[in-house]
């Protein structure tokens, strides 16, 4: 099967619900890479680019809001997220304005353009602000439900999204709740494995590894890192006792992070953090950087092995 | 202008000051300079010029209007209040606890406001995307903002001043209230942003340079800027930070700290003063 970037997916769907004429997006010059140039083909008049100033973008974006507009901004998740991280919490969080963040090319695998372009921090300081909804999908298709449900909620949403090519994971049919995890394997119940973004893929297939070394694990897609979905982590730790996070990020604020201050109040276990150990990306291939930083399925299911251990 | 309305102008304006100045003195903080210079501008925008309805603050087809220099709240709500958008009284709770007069104009909490600024250089962005709107939407209203000259330093400024001449927002007003200070000093001192007109001009702007204090010149460069045809326009206003208060006019301490009781009823009786001159 073809592997489709979740990026791909975001330009796709953006044409494909852009007969919403609320629907306005911006961008600041990289309309190729982050793929709204897909929507621009079909309405070029409500796509806007804002040349490289993405400050000036998210409170432009701001603005259009406030007129009933929805509005997508999009840039590099390094740029977006972090370069315009004060006006997307002054002119967009704190009034509550309905601005959807598409920041492509996350975490490590955006590949050879290297450390300065590889946002490994923006799950930790989007989830961070107030009014913030921040989601994570794996796949073209659960992109796709991503954006549908964006463009359903009313309020800021920070998308997360890849450049590399993925496999696909999802059918149309799949159940997609914002918020809501999905359970994509239940093996057994030796230890959880919770991943977002491209790890859920990783995850699948270590739930497989272990599956053969007779260490049977449940794997759980958390597409939404905020509001996260606390009753059903709780319900794995319950069941477990043991919770593996995976995601593309630094370890620190992220994924494990969100999981560990749900279930310390809920259902507090072991859990292991597999991301970027505090540390910056590097440049190179994207597989290879995937393999030098641990984040693949064949890692996932040692440190799995050595967390059931533990028990 | 007949002389009747330059006369409600003015007055207002007074009024604009005097209830600043009581707001800020009743929270013992806020920033009376600033409030001060850009009163005359925002009576001719409020009680001249802007279609806004009271009874209807989210109105679709209302004009905007965006303080993009936010610290100077007390001044906007002075206006807001006086339109009818809430009551008077209440500008004395401004910055307090359960208050929605948030110390700097929050769109959630304060009707009449369509934009929650204060982090300086992003209200004129507001604005830009504000304008934009109304031309994809192409609806006829017009946007309107306040900068402070020591904003300027903000790069997002620029982004947006690049913005909105390269998007030919025509539909757009901005104000330089130009009076030479800020926090730490002197504006030519701290970080010299001069000449601002200049600058603008190279950014495809029309620029028109007034006397900030001067109803009637602010009035007609109004009217030149929703003349002007392909380009947005900025109206630098040379004002006198403090203005109408002798003991803050032209001095930085006065940018961000509230009078005392003395010196509140001292800046009242010469405020009320002027505006019992024009009641004659």
């Amino acid at each position: 099967m073809a592997k489709i970037a979740t990026r791909e997916a975001y330009g796709k769907a953006l044409a494909e619900f852009g007969g919403d004429e609320r629907i306005v997006v911006l961008d600041a010059d990289l309309s190729k890479s982050t793929k709204t140039d897909t929507f621009k083909k079909v309405y070029p008049e409500r796509h806007i680019n804002m040349g490289i100033a993405e400050g000036n973008m998210m409170a432009v974006a701001a603005g259009l809001a406030t007129t009933g507009k929805v509005v997508f901004a999009s840039s590099f998740a390094v740029f977006a997220a972090e370069r315009a991280c004060e006006q997307i919490r002054n002119s967009i969080c704190y009034p509550k304005l309905n601005v959807k963040i598409g920041a492509t090319h996350a975490g490590i695998s955006v590949g050879e353009d290297g450390a300065s372009h590889q946002c490994v921090e923006d799950l930790a300081i989007m989830r961070s602000l107030p009014n913030m909804v921040v989601m994570s999908p794996c796949d073209a298709q659960e992109t796709r439900f991503a954006i549908k449900a964006a463009i359903e909620h009313e309020g800021p949403v920070y998308l997360r999204l890849g450049r590399l090519g993925v496999e696909e994971l999802y059918t149309e049919d799949q159940k997609f709740e914002l918020g809501k995890g999905i359970v994509l394997c239940d093996n057994g119940n030796d230890a959880t494995i919770v991943a977002t973004g491209l790890m859920v893929q990783e995850a699948v297939k270590a739930a497989e590894l272990l599956k053969a070394k007779g260490i049977n694990v449940k794997v759980v897609d958390i597409h939404t890192i905020k509001p996260i979905d606390k009753d059903l982590l709780a319900e794995c730790a319950k069941a477990t006792g043991t919770i593996v996070t995976v995601e593309e990020h630094n370890i620190i604020g992220g994924l494990g992070g969100a999981v560990c201050e749900a279930l310390a109040e809920t259902c507090p276990c072991y859990v292991k953090r597999i991301g970027l150990n505090d540390t910056f990306g590097t440049s190179g291939k994207p597989a290879e950087l995937l393999e030098k930083f641990g984040l693949t399925a064949e890692k996932i299911a040692e440190a799995t092995e050595a967390a059931v251990a533990r028990k | 202008m007949n002389e009747q309305k330059l006369l409600e102008l003015k007055k207002k304006a007074g009024l604009i000051r005097r209830y600043s100045i009581e707001a800020i003195a009743a929270a013992k903080s806020g920033h009376p300079g600033g409030s001060l210079s850009i009163a005359d501008i925002l009576s001719v925008l409020f009680f001249d010029e802007m279609k806004v309805d009271p009874k209807n603050p989210k109105w679709a087809d209302r004009d905007r209007f965006v303080l993009s220099k936010g610290h100077c709240a007390p001044a906007y709500y002075a206006a807001l209040a006086l339109k009818g958008f809430f009551p008077e009284e209440d500008l004395k709770t401004l910055r307090q606890t359960e208050s929605y007069l948030e110390g700097h104009p929050s769109m959630k909490s304060v009707p009449g406001v369509d934009m929650s600024t204060g982090s300086l250089g992003q209200g004129i962005s507001c604005a830009v995307g504000m304008a934009l709107a109304g031309k994809l939407d192409k609806k006829d209203y017009r946007v309107y903002t306040i900068l402070g000259d020591g904003e300027l330093e903000e790069g997002q400024v620029w982004e947006a001043s690049m913005c909105a001449a390269h998007y030919k927002l025509d539909n757009l007003t901005a104000f330089v209230d130009l009076n030479g200070l800020q926090i730490d000093g002197a504006t030519k001192d701290v970080m010299n942003s001069a000449p601002v007109t200049d600058k603008f001009a190279a950014f495809g702007w029309n620029v028109i340079a007034v006397d900030g204090h001067d109803i009637e010149a602010i009035r007609k460069a109004v009217d030149d800027a929703k003349a002007t045809e392909g380009k947005p326009t900025v109206i630098v206003a040379n004002t006198i930070k403090g203005k109408g208060v002798s003991f803050m006019e032209g001095n930085y301490a006065w940018h961000g700290n509230a009078p005392d009781a003395e010196q509140t009823k001292t800046a009242l009786e010469e405020i009320d003063a002027v505006i019992a001159g024009l009641e004659g």
